[in-house]
């Protein structure tokens, strides 16, 4: 199994380990509910470098991204970074990502560990035509991901970057405790907060000053299992669960995303196809109105019709209760209207309910 | 850690005789393994159980898990205080986070079961 450059720090710290495609990965160090709850109300500290890194290069390089995603990556500069996917002709997805333009004709695609093999051999599989280099560097980038309320004012007095100009998405250069990396205003959990690269051999300095930092204002580290809760209650797609290639963007609901002006790419013409004649079905948040946890695959029913399986479900640390995404046909997918999940042979009514499920407050 | 007046199964339930009746709960190290328990589904009272029937199931954030009776009998009382309480299974497993009281049917199933140290040697057994 693979360990990112942070393992023997999870270890010290007494993580609870877990394989997670391929990499040994922290699942919990306190208990889930406990770290949920420090992200939400303090901060905590995440260790990603299971993540994937792609990297494109060449006089193309725009070109080639602005083919293989929906949205346009012409709008990146060297400060900002944008979510997006890679998408099959079929308006499906391939995988979701960040983008990143990190210098003059080159760009950085930070992809689900899952999916690092697979998506790049889907780039290498369109590359012709195209004056590029692909690179797969994700062995070299060790990612952490600082979040929570806090995170703000424990980095600060870390880094020389000027933390407080940098609004939702923005990038800057610099170090921190004076490892070289580059910070976005990024994150995966519904807080404010920041993810940090690095290609520095001793990346754990740079966790290890953060932790100390963060003492003070009660942060965590925190393991894939808070990580899963935490996206889940913001609305953040996990892919695999919620998107996959046999979800359209336009039925994930992510028609933001899609910038059918900016000229040809993957997807387009199915995604303006079904834009035109409008979705089947589309994702909706729901919550349990019985008692019981709706899981990923439990069958969901409107009457006694099976429609559905639960994509991603869980218990929600931060309401106290079951909480889900799944698709249902358009016509039953107003706030409020109920229908039934299979619980092992139960049916367990449940509701739609506007998502995201949790939003935090501006201006933390 | 283990309390001697204990029995306890392969599958980490805990049993302790009271008279007529026994209590059943999950291990300290069950629960361990379990993680944050959020949910438990009681069995009903009045239901007939057979040894490893399972006869409920505990939800911790990641995970769902049976619970198996380790003897035959009739659940004669639940714990009810898990409906609004699951974490007393992590916070406090070997006694007030009892799960249900069985009537004991047939005494000799507790010869089946392990004691205390029997349980400890075979915990470390599973560590290796």
């Amino acid at each position: 199994m693979k360990r990112t450059r942070l393992y023997s720090a999870h270890k010290t710290a007494g993580a609870k380990f877990v394989e997670f495609f391929g990499w040994e990965m922290p699942i919990e160090y306190t208990g889930i509910l406990h770290e949920h709850m420090a992200v939400r109300e303090k901060a905590g500290l995440f260790d990603v470098s299971h993540m994937g890194e792609i990297i494109i290069s060449g006089n193309q390089a725009l070109d080639f991204i602005q083919y293989l995603t929906p949205n346009d990556a012409a709008r990146l500069d060297a400060n900002k970074a944008q979510y997006s996917a890679l998408i099959t002709p079929q308006g499906t997805f391939v995988d979701d990502l960040l983008v990143y333009y990190l210098d003059e004709d080159t760009y950085l695609l930070v992809v689900n560990a899952a999916n690092t093999d697979k998506d790049f051999q889907w780039i290498l599989s369109h590359e012709q035509g195209f004056d590029v280099e692909v690179q797969n560097k994700s062995e070299y980038y060790t990612q952490m991901a600082l979040q929570g309320p806090e995170a703000y004012k424990i980095l600060k007095p870390l880094t020389q970057i000027d933390l407080e100009k940098m609004s939702s998405f923005a990038v800057e250069r610099g170090s921190i405790e004076g490892v070289e990396a580059f910070v976005s205003r990024t994150g995966y959990t519904g807080e404010d907060g920041f993810e940090i690269y690095t290609l520095a051999p001793n990346p754990e300095k740079v966790w290890d000053a953060i932790l100390e930092e963060g003492k003070a204002y009660g942060l965590q580290p925190i393991g894939l299992g808070a990580r899963d809760t935490l996206r889940l209650e913001a609305r953040l797609m996990l892919y695999g669960n919620d998107i996959d290639e046999h979800t359209t963007v336009l039925e994930a609901g992510m028609r933001w995303l899609v910038k059918f002006k900016k000229g040809d790419f993957l997807g387009r013409e199915a995604l303006l196809k079904q834009k035109e004649e409008g979705v089947r079905r589309k994702i909706v948040g729901f919550e349990l109105v019985e008692k019981g946890i709706a899981r990923p695959h439990y069958p969901v029913y409107i009457d006694d019709e099976k429609v559905s399986e639960v994509r991603s479900g869980s218990f929600s640390p931060f309401f106290q209760k079951s909480i889900g995404l799944t698709y249902l046909p358009v016509e039953h997918t107003e706030i409020g209207t109920e229908f039934s999940i299979d619980i092992r042979g139960k049916r367990t009514k449940a509701r739609v309910v506007p998502t995201p499920f949790y939003k935090r407050e501006e201006n933390q | 850690m283990y309390p001697n007046d204990f029995y306890y199964s392969k599958d980490h339930e805990w049993l302790k005789v009271d008279g007529e009746s026994a209590t059943v709960g999950i291990t300290d190290f069950a629960q361990k393994q379990l993680g944050d328990v959020v949910y438990v589904e009681l069995p009903q009272p009045g239901v007939q159980l057979e040894v490893h029937q399972s006869f409920g199931v505990i939800e911790s954030v990641k995970a769902v898990s049976d619970i198996y009776s380790p003897i035959s009998g009739e659940v004669v009382e639940t714990n009810e205080e898990l409906n609004d309480s699951p974490e007393l299974v992590n916070e406090d497993p070997h006694d007030k986070g009892w799960i249900v009281r069985i009537k004991v049917k047939n005494e000799t199933e507790l010869e089946n079961l392990m004691s205390a140290s029997e349980y400890e040697k075979y915990l470390e057994g599973l560590e290796d």
